[in-house]
């Protein structure tokens, strides 16, 4: 079990790093209203319950998973995603239903985004060193 | 009836029982306990019989000789371990080691070495992992026969997996003739280094001080030569106790060979393909196990201009080096310094040419043990050199220096222009991934790092804990360009190591003045916290910030990986694997070992001012400890 760790850590590193290209750029405004569609606070008991902050963390931002926030992916596409996905564990409609799933695209849409690097006095600190 | 009876007297005998109690039981049967009482429904306590008590606690009966031995044996250890130059021995006490331990202390001066009290053997063990891994040579554990080597046992696994000499040395009752009934015998062995034989290099149990004396100096020196590994020395109780005999008993002198080098035609050949690669890259494993080791690997870099993976293991190359990262595209040529395996299934085998060429320097060409499977996979090589890669790269880089061309000078500082622009991207890709979650609680690992940063960065700094389980951010955002400034992870993917070896390694640090900084695990913490106490007792300065992210995180997703891909929902992930309900309070747990603690801290406003607050007293030489409730990864 432990021998496996590091090999894994590597890839969420990699994972987490490839998902950087998608992040900090401004949501499109439909999502918003699409958020309707489900349910954010029942979204976020199932976040927590089915251990999507494991990977992606509490605020969406990231870790051994991909980062979901800002999100840019329409509910059909991260329910389609969700059912069958590349990396990830898929979850079929035996354990989330499309109401559930859409619960919790509904929650990923109201985690606040983070500023920019530049705007974050200590990080932009960082970036001026050499 | 009778066996009820039996079975309380066993439980007695053997929980409750003191060593003692035990040897009174058996050598003493009329005062055992009474055989046909009626049990009670709960085991009663035991209470210790007259004889019981005389055997623990008066004084051995004479022998009719002088019981006084004022030239012990196990004095003349401590020269032999002074001649070896230990700073200190590592040790949880343990009755077969009580000679050694006693003329440490008092015949020894308790100085070179000093007795370190620890409260586990495994904590002993890996804090002598992580101290070699500063220092560059081994510290002593001293462990109880069985016992105590048993506990060890896992560290020593540990130590053995990332190649780090750890020298230990076990106590043993060997003489049964005259080893006394009791617990004695459980702490005795026939063949007592067996239980560890498969991950020690080297082990002995000699049967005389000139034997010890020479054990001694040739168990230095394997676990010293590459590659550096553990090695056990066992040594008999009697032996320490017996006087030393008349005679002078001579300490060999210690003389390290010079390491293994690469043969010189196949250095050569390594050259000439680095040379004639067009996207060559370094992969650096265990390689730098001194600071030269940095130096010399950058300057292969810069002669060739490749781009260099320095690994996770040891700071091989700064992390903000120009030709620090995997560079781009596919590489037609891989040189491995030091790199365990490779190929095999699960090798990303898309930063690789399909016809690339692949160079592998390793001393563990040349040393391979057969049961535990840590050798990892047959390494695809085009060329392999048995020998010790940072003994190699000096005639390698000269090699290579002979064999460059100005035209080929040329086009190869266009390559690492090209490269540096790659690195230069990866660093800003980093810095901008930080900014995500930045004011997130619980805190994210990135701030946690960054904040940090910001407050060490102009000390003297190392960082005594690995990056795996924290996404790798210090490397990522800290400028580490130092040897000392990145111990590396477990070896062998062991809990239990990580708050121990931080440890070790801030003592390590302790006499150069440097700032050790632990980023702490929750749950590795969790197998041994005693080592806090440690940590206060011998004044070690080391900040640990904790990364409390209540769980066995890696197992969190396994579980709910394993959920997921056998459609049953990952709702029940949490069982087994988090560490809630209650949660753990580590501020408090540190301040029961009489340490400074403080947190939990989950708001990320709150966590500058507190880890100023324990940098100020580390930096007057006391550890300290702040909890931060943190993201998962």
């Amino acid at each position: 079990m432990k021998t496996t760790l590091s090999i894994l850590v590597a890839i969420a590193c990699v994972m987490a790093s490839s998902s950087g290209a998608m992040a900090q750029a401004p949501a499109p405004a439909a999502q918003t209203s699409a958020a309707a569609a489900g349910n954010a606070q029942a979204g976020k008991d199932l976040y927590l319950r089915y251990s999507c902050y494991a990977c992606h963390g509490y605020a969406g931002h990231g870790g051994a998973g991909a980062r979901l926030v800002p999100s840019r992916m329409p509910l059909p596409s991260f329910t389609a995603y969700l059912r069958s996905p590349r990396q990830m564990p898929p979850y079929t409609a035996k354990v989330l239903s499309d109401a559930q799933v859409a619960d919790v695209w509904a929650y990923i849409q109201t985690l606040p985004r983070s500023p920019a690097a530049k705007d974050i006095p200590l990080l932009n600190q960082l970036l001026s060193e050499k | 009836m009778a066996k009820s009876a039996k079975r309380s007297v066993d439980r007695r005998g053997f929980l409750r029982g003191a060593a003692v109690g035990a040897a009174a039981l058996v050598t003493q049967p009329s005062v055992a306990l009474p055989r046909q009482q009626e049990p009670p429904a709960r085991p009663a306590p035991a209470t210790p019989s007259s004889a019981q008590l005389g055997a623990d606690t008066e004084p051995v009966p004479s022998s009719g000789r002088s019981r006084i031995v004022e030239h012990p044996g196990s004095d003349f250890m401590v020269d032999v371990i002074k001649a070896l130059g230990f700073e200190y021995a590592a040790a949880n006490p343990g009755s077969s080691f009580e000679g050694l331990h006693e003329s440490i202390i008092n015949y020894g001066d308790n100085k070179t070495p000093e007795l370190l009290t620890c409260c586990h053997e495994e904590s002993s063990v890996a804090m002598a992992h992580g101290y070699a891994k500063i220092e560059g040579k081994p510290m002593l554990a001293l462990v109880h026969g069985n016992i105590g080597i048993q506990h060890a046992s896992m560290a020593i696994y540990n130590a053995y997996a990332d190649r780090v000499p750890v020298y230990i040395i076990a106590g043993n009752f060997r003489d049964a003739g005259i080893r006394p009934n009791g617990v004695n015998w459980y702490h005795s062995a026939q063949d007592m280094a067996g239980m560890v034989r498969d991950f020690v290099k080297w082990d002995d149990e000699p049967a005389s001080l000139s034997a010890f004396a020479e054990s001694a100096v040739r168990a230095y020196k394997i676990a010293m030569t590459p590659p550096a590994e553990p090695v056990l020395l066992v040594v008999d109780h009697d032996m320490q106790l017996k006087a030393m005999p008349q005679a002078n008993v001579r300490i060999p002198r210690l003389t390290m060979p010079s390491f293994p080098a690469g043969d010189q035609a196949a250095v050569r050949e390594a050259a000439r393909l680095l040379l004639a690669a067009e996207n060559p890259r370094i992969n650096a494993g265990r390689l730098a196990r001194t600071p030269n080791g940095i130096t010399l690997l950058v300057e292969l870099a810069e002669l060739v201009q490749a781009a260099v993976n320095g690994g996770g293991d040891r700071v091989n190359i700064p992390s903000r080096h120009p030709l620090a990262g995997n560079g781009s595209g596919q590489a037609d040529l891989i040189l491995n310094l030091e790199v365990q395996g490779g190929g095999g299934p699960g090798g990303p085998a898309g930063a690789r040419a399909p016809n690339a060429k692949t160079i592998s320097i390793s001393a563990l060409d040349l040393y391979i043990k057969s049961n535990l499977q840590d050798f990892q996979h047959m390494a695809d090589v085009d060329l392999a050199i048995a020998a010790d890669a940072e003994a190699t790269l000096p005639a390698l880089i000269e090699e290579v220096k002979r064999q460059l061309t100005a035209d080929r000078k040329r086009a190869l500082q266009d390559r690492g222009a090209k490269l540096a622009e790659v690195h230069g991207q990866a660093r800003g890709v980093a810095k901008e991934g930080a900014a995500y979650g930045w004011d997130a609680s619980p805190i994210s690992l990135a701030r946690l790092s960054a904040e940090l940063w910001a407050q060490i960065k102009n000390d003297d700094w190392s960082l005594v804990s690995w990056q795996g389980f924290i996404s790798g951010w210090p490397g990522r955002l800290w400028n580490i360009d130092k040897h000392h400034q990145y111990i590396g992870g477990q070896g062998a993917g062991a809990m239990g190591y990580g708050a121990p070896a931080a440890v070790g390694a801030a003592l390590a640090n302790r006499k150069h003045g440097r700032l050790s900084i632990n980023i702490q695990t929750d749950g590795d913490l969790n197998y041994a916290p005693g080592v806090l106490w440690t940590a206060v007792h011998h004044k070690i300065p080391l900040l640990t910030v904790m990364h409390n992210n209540r769980g066995y995180h890696q197992e969190v997703m396994f579980v709910q990986r394993m959920a997921s891909e056998r459609n049953r929902g990952a709702d029940r992930a949490h069982i087994g694997t988090t560490l809630r309900e209650p949660n753990i309070d580590y501020a408090k747990m540190a301040q029961g070992y009489g340490m400074h603690g403080e947190g939990p801290i989950a708001d990320p406003k709150d966590l500058a001012p507190a880890i100023k607050r324990g940098l100020e007293l580390v930096r007057k030489g006391e550890p300290a400890l702040i909890d931060v409730v943190t993201q998962p990864r």
